[in-house]
Parts: C-alpha cells; structure tokens; sequence
C-alpha cells in the first residue's frame, strides 16, 4: 500500500531495516553469533536426518552405553542407539514445536491482546478473565494438566504451550495497542475516514509487530523448554522417538552411575538451543527498539 | 490499604472459581477409567460398574461437580486412588517439603541476583555487567532438570562432596518431630543439631538447582529495572542536590527499582511451582510435584484436583501478598486506590 | 572595576560518544556571572544551553565529557575537582532547578522528607530539629500549610507546588549560585508567573546569582541582568537584557527576537527580513461581515466523565459518610459559541480549562453530554461518533495536532500520511493521480518534495508540522480545528508555520478554530477570541477588544501573566512586575 504513494519503490523501510540490522550485528558480535548459531540449528531442522551417520532409531545392544568415542561422537545410549544422530535428529521435532507453538499464540494471544487493548470494553474484560484463570495457574502444572487430559501428542503439546503462553501475548500486545489507542496518528486516521477496524489492522498492527517479533523469539526457546520439561515427566512425546527431553529423562538414571553422556549431549543441546533463540531475541530488540535494549 | 487488600482478595475470587471449574474438567478428562483400576484387574464387567456407581462416575458432569463443590466446602479433597490415603493428609506433609526446596531457593537466588543486577547496573560495560547479562540470558537457557543432573554429576558422582539425591533425609535418619513441616526449622526446634546439618545436606543441591533457575530473571530484571531508575529525572535531582552515591543508590534508586522486581517475583514465584515439579523428579524429593506427577501417570484423578487446586491458591495468595508488598512500597498504588 | 567573576567559562567545549562517533554539543563558550547576578542563557532546541549548564555541575551523561576549556567557580577548578569536592559543591553552593518538576521528585518519598536529605548532608548543624526547617523551608517557598504538606508525596502535589518544592530543596543550604533549566515550561502561564516570582524574590533577597536557561527570550529579558544567546552550540551574542531585546547585534538574534510573539507586531513581522519578502502577502478575500453566516454554532455544550473512584460504588453504600464529591467531572460546563466562515477563531485557557475536550466533541471524536452541535445547519451532535466517521460531512471537519510526532504513524513516509485522507475519502484513484495530489498539497505547505518519502523520525520538527498541516488540508475541509499546533515548535519555525497556517487560510477559505494557551499566538491569528476557564467560557469577544480591554478579572491575569518586558518605560525592574501587576 505504502508503495502506491510513494511512486514505486520505497527508499526507506526494507533497505534501512536492512542497512540497521546489519549494523547492529557487525557492532555486536553477540548478536551475529546468535544469528550463526541461529542458522546452524535450521540447517540441522531441515538436513539432520538426511546426514546423520546412524539410524536414530535403530538399536544395537552390543553397542550399549559406549562412552564417546571415534565411531560415536557423542556415545550410545541404554539401547545402543547413536546419541549423536538422535540429538541431530530430534533438533527438527524441537524446532517444529517451537515454531508452531509461537505461531499458534501469536495468533490467539496477539490478536486477542490488540483487540482488547484498542476497543476496551467488553473484548478487554473478556481477555482479561481468560488470562486471568490462566495466569492463576503456575503455568508449567497448566500445561502438565492439559497434556495429560487431551494425550501426549506433539500436537498437544503445541496447544498447552499456546495456551499457557497466551497470558503474556495478550498482555504485550494490549498494552502496546492500548498506548497506541490514544495516539495523534490514530486520532488522525480516524478523522481520514478509516472504520476502526482497519485502524487496527493497517495502522495498529504494524506498528506493533517488531515488538511481538521479540517476544516470539523468546518464547521459542520457552517452548522448547516446556516440552522437554514435559517430556521429562513422561508427559511428552513417547518412546522411541527421539526428543531432547526425553533423551535426558531416559538418561537421568545413568547420571548416577556415571554414563554421563547419555544425557547431558541432548541437554548441552537444549541449552545451546534455547541460549541462540534468546539472543536473537535480545538482538532483535536492539534493532527494533535502542531503547529497550538490557 | 485496608480497603485496598480486601477489593484485592475480592477480585482472586472469580479467578479461584474458574480454577476449581477448570481443574475439575481437566482431570474428569484424563484417560484411563478408575473405576476399573479402582476394582482391580479381575473384577468382572458388573463389580466395576458397581464401583463406578458408588464412587459416583456415573452421573453427569453437573452433578458430580456439584458433589465436588460440596465435599471442598467441607475440607474433603478425596481420596487417592493408589494409596487410598485422604488427599487432603497427603498434601498436608508433602506440601512443607515442596516450599521448604522453594522458599531456600528463592532466598538463595534472590541474595545472588538482586546484588548482582544493582552492580551490573551501577558500572554499566564493566565486567560485573558483561557477567549479569551473560547470566541473565544463560541461566534462562538451562533446563532446570538438566541442572539438577549436572550438579548431581559433578558433586556427588565426580567429586563426592553432596549426598545420594534420595529424598529429604538420610534412610537411616528420621524427621524431627513436626511443627512447620520444614526440617531445617524443625530440627533446629527440637534442637537436633546433627538433624539440622543432615538435613542441609540433602536441601543443598535441589535448592541450587532452584535458585539457578530463577536466578536469571531475578537479575535480569533488577538491572533494567535499576538503570532505568538511575537515568531517571528524579535522580538526576538527587545527583545535582550532591548526596552521596550511597544515598542515591539505596534510598533514591533502589526502592523505586524494586517495584517492578516485585512483580517479577511472582512471575518468577509460578515458573518456581512448575519447577518443583522436575526438580522433585531428579532429586526423588517426597514433596507435592512428585505426588502430582504418579498421580498423572496413574490417571489419579483426587490427588490431582487436589494438587492443582492447592497450588492455584498458593500462587493466588502468594500475587496478593505481592500486591500488598506493591502497597507498601509505592505511596501511589495505596492512596490512588 | 572589574570584580572576579562568580562563576568563569571559558572556551568550554563538551563532547558526546555516540554511536555515530564524537558530536560535539557545545564548542568554545564564554560565559561570566557575577556576584549578584542573573543571567540568562537563551536559544532553541539543540543550542547546547542546558548542556553548558550540566558541564558547570558536572552532571554529564557517562557518555558526556568536558573537552577543552575551563570552569571556575569561585575561585575553584571544576575542571580539576575531584569527584567528592563536586559532591560537596553540589547543593550547597551551586543548586539547579529542572523542568518538568513532579518528575524531578521522588514519586515515592515524602517531599519533607527528600528536603531533608539535602540539608543533613550538607550542613553538619541540621542533625537537630531537621523537620522544623524543612516546614520551614516549604513555608519560605510559599507552600500553604507547609506542616501538612511536608508528608505529601509528588503525586498529590500539582505542578506549580512541585516546583515550589524543587526550589526549596535548591535553595536549602544557601547557594551561592542558583541554575534554573526552563523552569517554568510545562506550567500555565499564571504559575509560571508565580514560580519565577519566586525564584527571583528569593535569589534578589540572599544575593545569589542565577543562571535562567530558557527559551523565551520574553521571559529571559524580564529577568536577567544579561542574556548570552546560543545557536547550535556557539555563544552568538552576550550583552544586557536591554540590549539583547531593543537592538540586538546578531543576525541570529535578530531572528529569534523577530519570531517571538509580542505584542504590537504583525504575523508577517516574525519572519526574517528576507523571508517576508519573499512572501507576497497573499491576496486576501476578506469577506464582509454579512458573510459570515455561521459556519458552526456551539449550545450550552457539556461533557461529563466519571469521577475516578466512583466505580467503586458497591463500597460507597457501606461507608456511614457520604462520598465528599460529586459523582461526575465536568469537563465541559455549558459553553456556546459560534464560528463564521473564514474566520479564524481562538479558544485560550490554561491546561484542564476543557478547551482541548471542547475541541475534541466540535471534531466528533467524542461524543457530547448535553448540548448542540450545528455545522453547516446540520446537527452534528446527536449521531455518535462511530457513525459521524461515515457521513460526507466527516471530510469537511478536520484537525491539526499538537504533537507532530505523536500524529505521524511511524511506519509511514510522508506521502502515505497526507494520502490517508484522500485514499478514504476522496474521489481521486490510481498511484499517479494521488501521488500527483501529494505533491501538490506539498508544495502548497513547502514542504520539498523529495521529503514525501522519508519517515517520521528522518523529518525535523517544522517538517513534520507541514506534514500534518498537509494532511488537513488534503480534502479542502471548511472548517480545521488547530490544536496548539505550534506549542511543540522552535519560536522560529513557530513564526514560519503561523505565516504558513494564515496564507493557506485566505487561500482555501478555510475557517480556523485555533486552540492555544498562548494569547500572544492567538492575537496573531485570530479575529476572536474566546477564553475558557474550569469549563467555563469567561469571555469572548474581537481579539482586540479582549486582549486590550478585558473585562473578566481572569482574562486580565492570563494577560499579565505574559512576561513582557516594558524597556520602554524604562529598566527592566522585574519586583516592580512581579508586584504591580
């Protein structure tokens, strides 16, 4: 729409963005690892199951709990299985968990959050109640509870994550769109003859999205975190498959008698992982909002 | 403030019945019939459904809230399926347990990060603040499980120094006479001191694992919360009025930046709850998380209600006590209210 | 004689780091004060002068630092102290006064208590009966009941109070040298009175010396002894108030004296010489005065809010008193008054008079209490605002902002903005066409063109300002409403976009109701003028009639108030403005 008016191409927002991004990461060496590491963990989403060495699910009990070596980087596990090609493995169902859940409240939370924040009234007592009782729950026991009710699926899994995330979502996005309700351009385009409601979608939400983007790179690493927990309790996914989480579980019990490596690789991942996603977070906010930054 | 708490307390209301509502739905929705787990493996089809009228299954929903409702109203939170223990008895001595590991690990963390995030934000770019920000961000990476495992590794495998993670005691040792349920001040009642030393000794490590996890939000919070503070106008006054760093720093800068710290706490406080939970797990600590997790794992649907229900109102205590504290430290929220 | 100098900069420069390298803020600047004496640093935004000023305390930003040059107070170097000697230096001998005073306070400490800091800090003796002399502070700055009011907290002070506290606290352990940043902006023109009152009564009666940082070379003039003036960073001229006002010697003073409304000058007086002339007074189609059918007619128009804390109903019936005020806030207390076609008409009062909200139910943003709106002969009160927002008149009524920031969505250029209204409401379709209207209606405010394709925060201040005036313009409304569109401008793009606003008025016909606290803009740009006060209209009537003879009690306060400095009639002798008028 922008590019209408502004006689074809727009010399400002893409290429500036751009131009400051790039900025940011050269000057903060923190931030571009965050962003190296970032790809790192796509690139072994997307490829990991085509280039590890082992079969993830194949067991070999002669091979049992090898200690890392030449032919197992990161050792075998009770059942022979590589530990390495199980964490390479496991890194695209923890990033599709990630992804999904951040998607799925971004949606429900963020969209709720800005209509309450903008129309008040009725959608933000509404809004408000169902955070509310969400909220009264210690979150990680909210989502315990809904995976055992609805079943340890990966889909399951997703929700409760949505659902016990929603609180802050809404919360976010109702105080940024409450600070813009009352804002000279929104006054503005109502006097320009736009309904409400396209005051929230065109000029609202665009405002407010870089600062969502932040909050949705943070919260994939609590995602992330959740399902492992989850699985960790036996809530999550099942056996065989191979999950960060309940690789640590069925490791926990060696940590005792010394087979340390079975569950402190999927582990040092989930670290790693969760530890890039913050940082891009936090990179993310410098280069949307200086004036934030921690 | 008076009036203040009590409009508080009022609104917590609603949210504890949508809880009650809510837990009641989710655990009538767990798999597994415990009618059947209930008679047991060779009770023919009519002993179970015999047992499933007497436990009241089936009735509809409505009537058997309604029973629920009932029966809370009278203390009676039912009994365990497995156990055949009252809940209400269960959560009795497993709760103590559970907030003895919490509350140590708060205290501990809150003595690490609210010092480290003042520091970090009073020599912004020195090392102390390159170290808060690197912990702040690490330490709300690390799963707490994961934690608790390494530490368990390194300090009882490798190097000796902590006990077996087997529970609150030593097998051969037994609890002080109860009078809080915390063995550290129990003992220290009793005055046992061996007790209270043993009892340390297996608090230690869950307790560290508690308190690195919330260490990182903690100090996160306290940092932003401090420079904000001091680039503040109102400092800026205190700077020009030339009181000394001290005054400008605790009595100008702290107090106002605590208030937003108070409120993370309770954030910090529910992401402490779920914690347990795993933490419980790796430490075989005989506390409320545990309970809830054989319990779901059982499809025990009492011992659950009865747990969610108890930490809601724990949690729903602990943000009231939480507003209060915002009372008495921030003048406006007292007198606007 | 020349006697040595209070305080003694010399060549001061002070640099920045920032992320795009060293920026100097001031550069090689002379400023001297006396024993005694009151100077006043004046220039606009970005002149450096309340930087110079935190150089003198040494309050700079950690990124801030002073370069080159020297500072000498009293015989000291403030270069060379050590951080302990400033400390002690701070308070009690030089103390500073800042804008925005509820701020510059601590939201959570009792004000009596905040005093007291200062004095156990600096003065050894104060240890006994510390609270009797912070009363006896609150009540040398004339706070009425100075014992209560010494366990207030900020909040419950207002903002003319809040000052008052803010120069007790300076003025505590008995500077010598008083540094007053823009102490009085943000407040209404009669407290400004007031606090500057003072601040000067208490500086005259100890012999201190004072430094006013301001903008408002009215109120610099009235005041000071001398006046340093700074651009951009540089001294540009140092001379007497008087001087300074009646002969100014730079250009750049010229400038800023000639933008300043006063007072007996005309809209096209403000600006620069050269500009003036580069403007040909555009052809005025001064309508005659049986033209003027109304355009808008206002009836006993109210607008009522709830008071804060009445929701709280449930509580009200059980307590034994009755709730000490009413349950509603008049915002807006039956005010009536008409606007004619082509006329410009100002609505002046000082800040919660109800002017803004008035301004706000005229442009169908919010919907009335009570009362009548007629436009154009149509009632445009009864339909809520929602549906006002669909009708054809919706173009016709438009508004320019105060806050050019705040009224620009920042993800917009320039060109998108003033295309809003058009893309909604407007016949005119297709890139080109709209694009083409764009710069039209840039040209038409001279705003460049090639701007129209920058963001927000790329444009300055003024540019933003045409960019809202563009937007208004954009569907030829008859009727704009201006919401103090120049109050967050510098005093000479407030000189250049006033000039802009009348031309485009006797362009387009447009008729103007212009909301401001500023009688001086108002007289410049107004036939009439209606003065509100409490939601109340005081008095309305031709500006000049109002302006030169009031006849409410209010109205001629709000005129006094106005610092004026009367070189005319003699020195400057700002006890005998204070006390006279």
């Amino acid at each position: 729409m922008s590019d209408i008016v502004a006689g074809g191409h727009s010399p400002g927002s893409i290429s500036a963005l751009y131009r400051h991004a790039r900025y940011v990461i050269g000057e903060n060496k923190v931030t571009g690892f965050a962003f190296g590491m970032f790809l790192l963990i796509v690139l072994a989403a997307v490829l990991g199951p085509l280039v590890v060495p082992y079969d993830p699910l194949a067991s070999d009990t002669t091979a049992a709990l090898k200690p890392p070596s030449g032919s197992h980087w990161f050792g075998t596990d009770q059942l022979g299985r590589d530990v390495f090609s199980r964490v390479v493995v496991a890194t695209r169902l923890d990033f599709f968990i990630a992804v999904a859940s951040v998607a799925l409240v971004f949606l429900m939370g963020g969209l709720a959050g800005v209509a309450a924040g903008f129309f008040g009234g009725w959608t933000d007592r509404i809004v408000g109640r169902i955070a509310d009782t969400i909220m009264a729950f210690p979150l990680f026991v909210l989502a315990m509870g809904i995976v055992a009710a609805l079943g340890n699926t990966v889909q399951n899994i997703i929700i409760a994550t949505a659902i016990v995330n929603f609180p802050l979502y809404a919360r976010v996005a109702r105080a940024e769109a409450n600070v813009r309700r009352e804002a000279g351009f929104v006054q503005a385009a109502r006097l320009s003859g736009n309904s409400e409601f396209r005051i929230v979608l065109g000029q609202v939400l665009p405002n407010i999205m870089p600062i969502m983007i932040v909050q949705m790179s943070l919260t994939m690493g609590y995602a992330i975190l959740n399902a492992a927990g989850l699985s960790f309790i036996g809530l999550g996914v099942r056996p065989p498959t191979a999950e960060w989480g309940i690789m640590v579980a069925e490791g926990s019990a060696f940590m005792v008698s010394g087979e340390w490596w079975i569950a402190f690789f999927p582990g040092l991942a989930l670290m790693v992982a969760v530890f890039c996603f913050n940082l891009l977070g936090d990179g993310l906010r410098d280069i949307v909002d200086p004036q934030r930054r921690t | 403030m008076l009036s203040m708490i009590v409009k508080r307390a009022l609104i917590a209301v609603p949210s504890l019945i949508g809880v009650v509502i809510v837990t009641f739905l989710l655990t009538r929705a767990l798999p597994g019939d415990p009618a059947a787990y209930f008679a047991g493996p060779a009770a023919t089809k009519e002993a179970i459904d015999q047992i499933r009228v007497k436990l009241g299954l089936d009735q509809p929903l409505i009537v058997q809230f309604g029973r629920y409702v009932k029966d809370l109203a009278k203390g009676d939170l039912g009994s365990s399926l497995t156990t055949g223990q009252p809940v209400g008895q269960e959560i009795r001595t497993r709760l103590p347990a559970s907030a003895e590991l919490t509350l140590l690990g708060l205290t501990v963390s809150m003595l690490i990060a609210v010092p480290l995030g003042i520091a970090a934000a009073t020599h912004p770019g020195s090392l102390i603040d390159h170290a808060c920000r690197v912990v702040a961000t690490a330490g709300v990476s690390l799963p707490v499980f994961f934690t608790g495992l390494i530490l368990v590794y390194v300090f009882y495998y490798l190097l000796g120094w902590a006990p077996a993670p087997l529970g609150r005691l030593d097998v051969f040792l037994s609890p002080p006479p109860f009078v809080t349920g915390f063995y550290l001040l129990d003992s220290l009642f009793a005055g046992d001191l061996a007790l209270f030393w043993a009892a340390l000794k297996q608090l230690i490590l869950p307790a560290l694992t508690l308190g690195i996890f919330s260490l990182a939000p903690i100090a996160r919070m306290t940092r932003a919360s401090m420079l904000a503070v001091l680039a503040s106008d109102f400092v800026r006054t205190a700077r020009a009025s030339g009181l000394t760093p001290y005054t400008i720093i605790v009595t100008y800068a702290f107090r106002n930046a605590m208030i937003p710290v108070v409120t993370t706490l309770g954030m910090v406080f529910s992401f402490l709850l779920g914690a347990n939970v795993l933490v419980e797990k790796v430490f075989a600590w005989p506390g409320i998380g545990s309970f809830a997790v054989d319990a779901l794992i059982a499809s025990d649907f009492a011992p659950l209600q009865g747990f969610v229900l108890t930490m809601a109102v724990m949690y729903t205590a602990l943000n009231l006590i939480i507003d209060i504290l915002y009372g008495l430290i921030d003048p406006r929220v007292r007198l606007e209210a | 004689m020349t006697a040595v100098p209070l305080l003694d900069v010399r060549d001061l420069t002070v640099e920045f780091q920032t992320r795009r390298g060293v920026v100097k803020a001031v550069q090689h600047v002379d400023i001297s004060v006396a024993k005694g004496e009151t100077v006043g640093i004046v220039g606009e935004s970005g002149s450096g002068k309340s930087v110079t000023s935190y150089a003198v305390m040494r309050i700079l930003d950690r990124a801030g630092k002073i370069a080159e040059g020297s500072v000498t107070f009293s015989n000291m170097d403030i270069r060379k102290a050590d951080e302990d000697e400033m400390r002690s230096l701070r308070g009690r001998e030089i103390s500073m006064v800042f804008q925005n005073p509820r701020a510059a306070l601590n939201p959570i400490r009792k004000v009596g208590r905040q005093i007291e800091d200062v004095l156990l800090e600096h003065v050894k003796s104060a240890h006994d009966n510390v609270a009797e002399k912070a009363v006896a502070l609150l009540d040398q700055v004339r706070i009425a009941r100075p014992r209560e009011r010494y366990h207030a907290y900020p909040f419950e002070l207002s903002g003319g109070m809040c000052q008052r506290v803010v120069i007790a606290l300076a003025l505590a352990c008995q500077p010598q040298l008083l540094i007053a940043d823009e102490p009085t902006t943000g407040l209404d023109v009669t407290t400004q009175k007031t606090v500057m009152g003072l601040i000067v009564e208490l500086t005259r009666a100890r012999g201190m010396s004072t430094i006013l940082i301001t903008h408002d070379l009215g109120l610099a003039a009235l005041y000071c002894d001398k006046i340093v003036v700074m651009e951009k960073g540089h001294v540009v001229e140092t001379a007497p108030s008087r001087a300074v006002f009646t002969a100014p010697s730079h250009q750049y003073t010229r400038k800023l004296m000639r933008a300043t409304p006063r007072p007996g000058v005309s809209l096209r007086d403000l600006l620069p010489d050269d500009d003036a002339s580069a403007h040909p007074s555009a052809t005025v189609t001064k309508l005659t005065v049986s033209d003027r059918k109304p355009l808008l007619t206002v009836h006993n128009l109210v607008k009522e809010y709830p008071r804060k804390g009445s929701v709280g109903g449930f509580f009200v019936k059980f307590q034994r008193r009755p709730a000490p005020e009413p349950e509603v806030f008049r915002a807006v207390d039956g005010v009536s008054f008409s606007v004619g076609r082509g006329e410009s008409v100002g609505l002046v009062g000082e800040s919660g008079c109800g002017k803004s909200t008035t301004s706000t139910m005229v442009m169908r943003l919010i919907d009335k209490t009570e009362g009548t709106i007629v436009f154009d002969g149509q009632d445009i009160g009864e339909m809520p605002a929602k549906n006002f927002a669909r009708t054809t008149l919706r173009k016709r009524i438009q508004m320019v902002f105060q806050d050019p920031t705040d009224s620009l969505n920042p993800r917009f250029t320039a060109a998108r903005a003033i295309a809003d209204p058009i893309l909604r409401m407007d016949e005119i379709r297709g890139r080109d066409a709209i694009r083409a209207r764009c710069e039209e209606l840039a040209r038409q405010v001279g705003l460049p063109i090639d701007l129209l394709d920058r963001f927000p925060h790329q444009l300055s201040g003024g540019q933003k300002a045409r960019v809202g005036i563009a937007r208004a313009i954009a569907l030829k409304p008859d009727l704009v409403i201006l919401d103090e569109p120049t109050a967050a401008l510098d005093v000479s793009v407030q000189a250049v976009v006033l000039n802009l606003l009348q031309e485009l008025k006797d362009t387009l016909g447009m008729s103007y109701l212009f909301v401001s606290h500023d009688l001086n803009v108002v007289r410049l740009l107004c036939e009439r003028v209606i003065v509100m006060r409490a939601g109340k209209i005081v008095e309305q009537g031709p500006t000049g009639r109002v302006l030169f003879a009031p006849e409410a009690q209010y109205t001629r306060d709000l005129l006094a108030a106005i610092p004026h400095p009367k070189f005319d009639n003699g020195p400057a002798d700002p006890a005998r403005v204070v006390a006279g008028s």
